[in-house]
């Protein structure tokens, strides 16, 4: 029993059970997932397998059906400080009047809460996280002049800001160029080399084991997780890509069509 | 909007202070006018700015967060509440209306979300549905009741031209009765925007985030909703159903003009201003309706702000392709003179040319004109009488030119399957805007770089100081 908690409290992160429906229908089924060393997480899967309603959900931000999930032993509401979370670029409004560095300052607001208006701490932080990510040059720049590579790394720079120690980034890479990977996953790996956990939903199969500690196979189940060397195998990738269940969607639909019946 | 019959008297009294009254009784001597009229005139622009100023401020976030429409569902729907006010309390208070119209508001926001989300209809759809539904609901309950008028065209206007004629001791002073409710409501839409500014900011530019960082992104939404139900029924009062071109308008032309929040919103409290004051005194002049006017204003100086915008302005976008079209003209010039230099017998003696051939080389028309003083102001070029001829500075960016248009033909070449004589066209067009990276880039790539397809040789360019 002790020993059980011991290693409940140990891990960074733990899925446990968890099923997610749009409208009634399950998109993820009985998720468990545990990570249990900080490290670089790499989340693969087909389209429409679930990676960003996995880590969408899990930050609460869709609700789950069934199942918990907790980071560092308790419910992850209660440690939402800690975690920092990256959407996809294409999920905010690239024409709002507001500059790159006024940006990543809205990193600093959790925790600054309610009312409390930013101050020198969090500016000169804001600074150093610009820095960080080779943007100091373009503070002042409105968000919508930049290239698809440096939207993603004031992203990142905002991230930073939060300080957190927990990660979940939605496609960082997508439409960013070549230069900008490497400095992304440079980033990355410092952060992962400061003792934080970043997980990220992946889309490049080619680049995974250069750069993730872990792998988490995901089609609308977990396919495997584990360590890259171990887990990311071409026959986990065959089970993964080679299609879904058709028994699930099956029963997707079945489910769907009784709420709607009853 | 609702009027007992009969209407209460206006109740006048003497011996409290206007003010201001000194200053435009003083401009009335100056300008010949009747002291009353200028004074009308100032009390109605003063309730019209005050008006703009609240709609601008609440529009700003409206627009911001794409939910314009809110403005006008609110608009509508504070018929409902003022109403169903009516309808409970069977008497017609100022205050009760207010809190009534209020309700309303929030009401149709809740409502808006209700529908969005349990009948699945799209956002604009659930609007669209909630508010007209709620101002039918007004109108019928409107219709019933026996003792209450409903002005149509004080719905629809305001009375924003009367806002000055009717003045009210308030707090000891005989101001405007609108400023009874327009001063508090400035003054909470003033109080959301400094004690919410970091929260308002986040949550209309990534409620994601803002729900991470645990700020409540709904909550943000009800109390701007409540904000901008307050700056409506206040509004409506004075400017009618017209209220959304002042929430909305101003708002957008702010945000064409800067890339700033802080400077969009003074932008759009000013424009705003400008609209209503404009309106009111074409108003005087046309002996029309001022809030109408003020709308017809205010779409008048978007499309000002169309063609103006510095940034995808009309104006700023033609003389961008001017310029750049004087350019690329200047640089077929040059381009043009240094073949010629590379084709006569003596190849280091530099060529001049009439100033009719430098014409005819940039393409002629007013555009040639032009390229030639862009070229003569940068001493690329020296006139010697009437001959041209190129500078120092001119050569090595002609020669950079040309450099640019055969290492292109080359790369064509080289990469595309196209027939020899395909080549320069391309290559023409492309010439003018191959910077030194990429020529560097291009050098690299090549297999061998010394001549372009035509076997001339692709002129070296130590270093491009011009460009």
């Amino acid at each position: 029993m002790t020993a059980r908690t011991e290693n409940k409290t140990s891990a960074v992160f733990d899925i446990h059970d968890m099923t997610v429906a749009y409208d009634r229908r399950p998109v993820l089924w009985n998720i468990d997932l545990t990570l249990r060393n900080p490290g670089l997480v790499a989340i693969v899967g087909p389209n429409g397998a679930g990676k960003s309603t996995m880590i969408r959900a899990a930050m609460g931000l869709v609700p789950m059906v069934s199942g918990s999930v907790s980071a560092w032993g308790s419910p992850i509401g209660r440690e939402l400080g800690r975690i920092g979370y990256v959407p996809q670029r294409g999920s905010v409004d690239w024409d709002f009047p507001i500059s790159v560095f006024e940006t990543v300052l809205m990193g600093t607001y959790g925790s600054l809460g309610w009312f409390r208006h930013p101050g020198r701490v969090q500016r000169d932080l804001t600074m150093r996280c610009l820095e960080r990510v080779g943007m100091q040059d373009y503070a002042q720049r409105q968000i919508g002049q930049l290239s698809g590579g440096q939207q993603q790394r004031v992203f990142l720079a905002r991230a930073l800001a939060q300080q957190a120690e927990l990660y979940f980034m939605d496609e960082p890479m997508a439409g960013v160029d070549a230069a900008t990977e490497r400095v992304v996953f440079e980033l990355l790996q410092s952060l992962s080399e400061e003792g934080r956990t970043i997980v990220v939903v992946h889309h490049d199969l080619r680049t995974v084991s250069e750069y993730f500690d872990e792998v988490v196979l995901l089609n609308v189940r977990i396919v495997a997780s584990g360590p890259v060397d171990t887990t990311f195998t071409s026959a986990n990738l065959q089970s993964t890509y080679g299609g879904r269940l058709s028994i699930l969607d099956t029963m997707a639909e079945a489910v769907q069509k009784q709420t709607e019946t009853e | 909007m609702l009027h007992m019959l009969p209407d209460t008297a206006v109740l006048f009294a003497g011996g409290i202070p206007i003010p201001f009254e000194a200053q435009t009784t003083r401009l009335a001597a100056s300008l010949g006018l009747p002291a009353t009229d200028v004074q009308n005139a100032f009390w109605t622009m003063a309730v019209g700015a005050l008006c703009a100023v609240c709609c601008s401020l609440a529009g700003c976030f409206l627009v911001l967060r794409r939910i314009s429409l809110l403005g006008d569902a609110l608009s509508h729907s504070v018929l409902a509440g003022t109403a169903g006010v009516y309808l409970l309390t069977g008497r017609v208070d100022p205050v009760p209306m207010l809190c009534g119209a209020i309700a309303a508001g929030i009401v149709t926001a809740v409502l808006t979300q209700f529908v969005h989300k349990a009948a699945l209809v799209p956002e604009d759809s659930s609007i669209g549905i909630v508010f007209t539904s709620l101002f039918a609901f007004g109108v019928v309950v409107v219709s019933q009741a026996k003792h209450v008028h409903l002005d149509l065209d004080c719905v629809l206007f305001g009375d924003l031209a009367f806002a000055g004629v009717n003045l009210h001791p308030t707090f000891g002073w005989l101001v405007p009765e609108s400023f009874r409710s327009l001063i508090p409501t400035l003054m909470i839409t003033l109080l959301l925007l400094a004690v919410f500014w970091k929260e308002l900011r986040l949550t209309s530019f990534d409620p994601t985030l803002a729900v991470t960082l645990g700020f409540s992104a709904t909550l943000m939404h009800y109390l701007l909703t409540t904000v901008v139900a307050i700056v409506t029924v206040s509004a409506m009062d004075v400017v009618g159903l017209l209220v959304v071109a002042l929430l909305i308008v101003p708002a957008a032309i702010a945000r064409l003009l800067t890339d700033r929040l802080s400077t969009m919103l003074v932008l759009s409290c000013l424009i705003g201003v400008s609209c209503t004051t404009i309106g009111y005194l074409l108003a005087l002049r046309w002996d029309s309706s001022a809030a109408g006017l003020s709308a017809v204003v205010a779409g008048a100086e978007l499309l000002v702000a169309i063609v103006v915008s510095p940034k995808n302005g009309l104006l700023g976008r033609l003389l961008r392709t001017v310029r750049l079209r004087i350019r690329i003209c200047a640089e077929d010039v040059l381009a043009g003179l240094f073949r010629r230099q590379e084709r006569s017998d003596a190849p280091d003696k530099r060529v001049q040319a009439s100033v009719s051939e430098c014409h005819t080389l940039a393409g002629g028309g007013i555009m040639s004109v032009a390229a030639l003083r862009w070229l003569l102001s940068r001493q690329l070029l020296q006139q010697a009488g009437p001959v041209m001829l190129l500078s120092e500075t001119g050569l090595r960016y002609a020669r950079s030119m040309v450099r640019s248009h055969r290492l292109w033909e080359a790369y064509l070449q080289e990469n595309f399957n196209l027939p020899s004589d395909h080549l320069h066209d391309p290559a023409e067009a492309m010439e003018h805007f191959i910077g030194p990276g990429v020529q560097q880039q291009i050098t690299e790539e090549l297999s061998q770089s010394a001549e372009d397809p035509h076997g001339r040789a692709i002129p070296d360019v130590k270093r491009q100081d011009v460009r």
